[in-house]
């Protein structure tokens, strides 16, 4: 029974390990994953506690529904206080580590403390070991995965592991599962790293029960049917997420040259079809893979075709590895791009944040603000495919003056770098931009603006905005499970009824986080995929409790809210650059240089980005300044906060 | 009495590795999510991307069948699949040691062998495998695919030969 998933605290530091039920009562307020781990992070840290400090807790867990019927239930979170921005860390991954953690017997682990040496959790069937990791210290991430099956004899073993980067705390280091399987953002894998804590390896052959397994299975065809008619999972399903880059650069949506550009000209060898070349060349006409339980299979397989890599296996490349290794370096070779990939998977760091740093350090060089002298000589011009490659490895290994200091992440960098550096770091709360222009999009520059783990686009994205789908079907799907009737436009440079899409998103993204469920398995890319209704019936058919869509909206508001109260606690101010709900200064002043007519020539504008904040915060309940009203917090019964009820 | 009736056919490059294959075959029979309980398992290999399902072939002559001490192994010929009858079984696992293909399990709770049995008829693996990796057709039709492949190789090479002949003219 997903119900009897128990939750384990371990302190590295003293090697005390607890295992806890999880309270039905906790459970319906919070459902579990992403949702229980804010809850988590909230009573478990203290104030201002150093990100890679023994005081920072870290959280990892499977969501509600992990290893159940509800299609794809592969997903694993992880949540700490961020080493990037210092605000709220969080990052999920899809996979098999999740769902082979339920299976032996957990849900969530709070891991404290810091361990006196490298050491990794061995979890199988209820029990959990804290066992040496000198050994694996060193290796990357498949080798650590590869190694921890040999030593324990086990293929089935399904591990969370860092790379050198999380070793290194570099402070965007990832957390890894699989091949490329990466909780990428926010630097968790720094936060496992500052613990000592290699890995975590979980095996499990514990039944869980099916409250009505011929539903479960009926509804899950249903699912299933419903996820692979649409289109867009259909194309996920043969070009992967690339074929996102290639449709939003081919109207001027991706971010080029950190920011000076919103369209790469002239990329036909990373356009999505000719990476799908590739993989099928290296790989074979079936070449897609996927997660646990997952019909969309949007993962290719490749092999690294050219160049001092050549033969190499790796699974993705993803949207953010285009635009990390092309778009935003201004590179323009698969050779690269696969290779890029590569490394950040075998280091273990994000790749988003990779590429973006690097390419402000390019915009930084070309602007005289990095000379050589910081480069250590190397030529850092955007469209130098060899010195962004060999920057990832500096960064990893924290070589040379620039390696080490880009390591720290942006904000910690620009103070170092200083000059006006910091003006041209495209971040909200300390994380990079995903590689995308909002400029022409007002619903996604809110989105980007006010996501609770800094920009990004899995926190709120409007995706389905871009479609300009008729008014009538916006209105179907955001008005239920709560009553809309306020305006919406179907237009996606307009600003009005934006908020609250941004909100109904917010809060549809949470709930997915919670059950553990896949973003494209939900109304993200795809307008007619399942939302609360459907989840209510999934939960009831696999775990026999009854929700309404109202109270799983409910659940997600209230997490949301935790994770708002967390970060305010870290000192969150509406239009702090740094830790507030605003954008770079270029969506306000620079205008876009290239796309479709209704994109080129776009800024944000300033007033109607407020109102649109403005809007945004008083549908969540907020004030003006972005805190919560307490009737909001009583409604939402947070009113004492934090409550130790886990 | 029909010919030959159906057979479950694995085309493991079709494989995604997604396993939804083990979880529903263990919901479908025992209730509960658990890829231990499942009489089809993926084998992978993880750093190369291969993955191969693995399940019972249904052998006509079953090694399983041969060597059960008791008889509790049979052919149901109907459905043409081989069936262990749990209330003659003693628990042995000689079925499980002699199976060339490791599609015996053995539950370790309640202390009886497993093996796939078609779900009477409409198997859930292949229900619920969407790039059908995993089918379920008629025994004559199992080769016909590579045949189809492999005469679509030859009539291309033909094609080729023409054409360079008309070439050299």
């Amino acid at each position: 029974m997903a119900l009897d998933r128990k939750i384990a605290y371990i302190d590295l530091s003293t090697r005390e390990i607890k295992i806890r039920p999880i309270p039905l009562e906790v459970r319906r307020k919070f459902l579990g994953g992403r949702g229980l781990d804010a809850y988590l992070l909230y009573n478990h840290t203290k104030k201002g506690c150093d990100p890679l400090g023994p005081e920072n807790t870290l959280m990892v867990s499977g969501g509600f529904l992990a290893a159940t019927l509800a299609s794809a239930t592969a997903r694993t979170h992880v949540m700490a206080k961020s080493p990037l921005g210092g605000m709220l860390g969080s990052a999920n991954m899809g996979g098999f580590f999740a769902p082979e953690l339920a299976w032996a017997g957990f849900h969530h682990l709070v891991i404290k403390g810091k361990a006196e040496k490298p050491v990794y959790l061995w979890i199988k069937n209820g029990k959990i070991e804290i066992r040496d990791a000198g050994h694996l210290w060193g290796h990357t991430t498949t080798e650590t995965q590869w190694a921890i099956r040999e030593e324990l004899g086990d293929e089935d073993i399904k591990s969370l592991v860092i790379g050198p980067a999380g070793e290194n705390l570099v402070r965007f280091a990832n957390v890894m599962t699989g091949i490329k399987n990466s909780g990428g953002r926010t630097g968790m894998g720094a936060v496992m790293g500052s613990k000592n804590l290699k890995a975590i390896a979980a095996r499990g052959t514990m039944d869980i029960k099916i409250a009505h397994p011929k539903e479960a299975l009926e509804y899950n065809k249903r699912f299933i049917d419903q996820i692979t008619s649409a289109k867009v999972n259909q194309t996920q399903g043969t070009l992967g997420t690339p074929f996102i880059w290639g449709a939003t650069n081919s109207w001027g949506g991706v971010r080029c040259r950190n920011f000076q550009f919103n369209q790469e000209l002239y990329c036909d060898e990373i356009e999505p079809e000719a990476i799908d070349e590739v993989c099928t060349e290296t790989m074979g006409p079936y070449h897609m893979t996927g997660c646990f339980g997952c019909q969309v299979h949007c993962r290719a397989q490749y092999k690294i075709p050219t160049g001092p890599y050549a033969g190499v296996y790796d699974e993705g490349p993803e949207y953010t590895s285009q635009g990390a290794f092309c778009g935003e370096p201004d590179c323009r070779s698969i050779e690269t791009l696969l290779t890029g990939n590569h490394l950040v998977d075998q280091y273990g760091m994000d790749n988003l944040e990779t590429g973006s740093i690097i390419s402000w350090a390019m915009e930084l060089y070309e602007l005289g603000i990095l000379t050589d002298k910081e480069t250590d000589g190397l030529d850092l011009r955007f469209g130098n495919d060899e010195a962004l490659l060999e920057m990832v490895k500096r960064i990893c290994f924290r070589k040379g003056w620039l390696g080490d200091t880009l390591a720290e992440g942006g904000i910690i960098a620009s103070e170092k770098i200083g000059k006006n550096s910091f003006d041209y770091l495209i971040q909200v709360k300390g994380v990079s931009n995903l590689h995308s222009d909002e400029r022409a999009t007002p619903a996604l520059a809110l989105n980007v603006a006010t996501a609770s783990r800094g920009s990004d686009h899995l926190r709120s994205r409007p995706a389905i905005d871009l479609y300009h789908l008729p008014e009538p079907v916006l209105r179907k799907i955001y008005s239920t499970p709560v009553p809309y009737d306020g305006p919406l436009s179907s237009e996606h440079t307009e600003y009005i009824g934006k908020p609250w899409q941004v909100f109904w998103q917010e809060n549809c993204y949470m709930a997915v986080d919670c059950l553990g469920i896949c973003k494209y398995h939900t109304v993200f890319l795809g307008a007619t995929l399942p939302n609360f209704e459907d989840w209510a019936k999934v939960i009831y058919y696999n775990t026999g409790l009854e929700f309404t869509p109202r109270e799983i909206w409910d659940v997600a508001e209230r997490c949301n809210m935790i994770e708002r109260l967390f970060n305010l606690r870290e000192g969150l101010q509406r239009e702090d650059l740094k830790k507030g709900d605003i954008l770079n200064h270029r969506y306000f002043d620079e205008p876009t240089r290239r796309g479709a007519p209704d994109v080129v020539g776009r800024v944000i504008d300033k007033e109607k980005f407020r109102k649109m904040i403005d809007e945004f915060y008083e549908y969540k309940g907020l004030d003006k300044n972005g805190v919560p009203k307490p009737e909001t917090l009583k409604r939402l019964g947070l009113e004492k906060e934090p409550s130790h009820l886990l | 009495m029909e010919p030959m009736g159906k057979v479950l056919v694995i085309t493991p490059e079709k494989c995604t590795g997604c396993r939804l294959c083990e979880q529903v075959c263990s919901v479908f029979h025992d209730g509960v999510s658990n890829p231990a309980r499942s009489r089809i398992k993926v084998m992978k290999w993880e750093a190369e991307g291969l993955y191969i399902p693995m399940s019972c072939q249904q052998c006509q002559d079953a090694p399983c069948l041969i060597v059960c001490p008791v008889k509790a192994i049979t052919r149901d010929e109907k459905l043409s699949r081989v069936m262990v009858n749990h209330n003659i079984c003693i628990g042995c696992r000689s079925c499980v040691a002699v199976c060339p293909f490791g599609a015996m399990g053995f539950n370790v709770i309640d202390r009886k062998n497993f093996k796939c049995d078609l779900c009477d008829g409409d198997p859930q693996c292949v229900r619920f495998c969407e790039v059908k990796a995993v089918d379920y057709m008629d025994a004559d039709r199992v080769s016909i695919a590579k045949k189809k492949a492999a005469a679509e190789k030859i009539t291309a090479a033909q094609r080729q030969a023409i054409a360079l002949e008309a070439e050299s003219h």
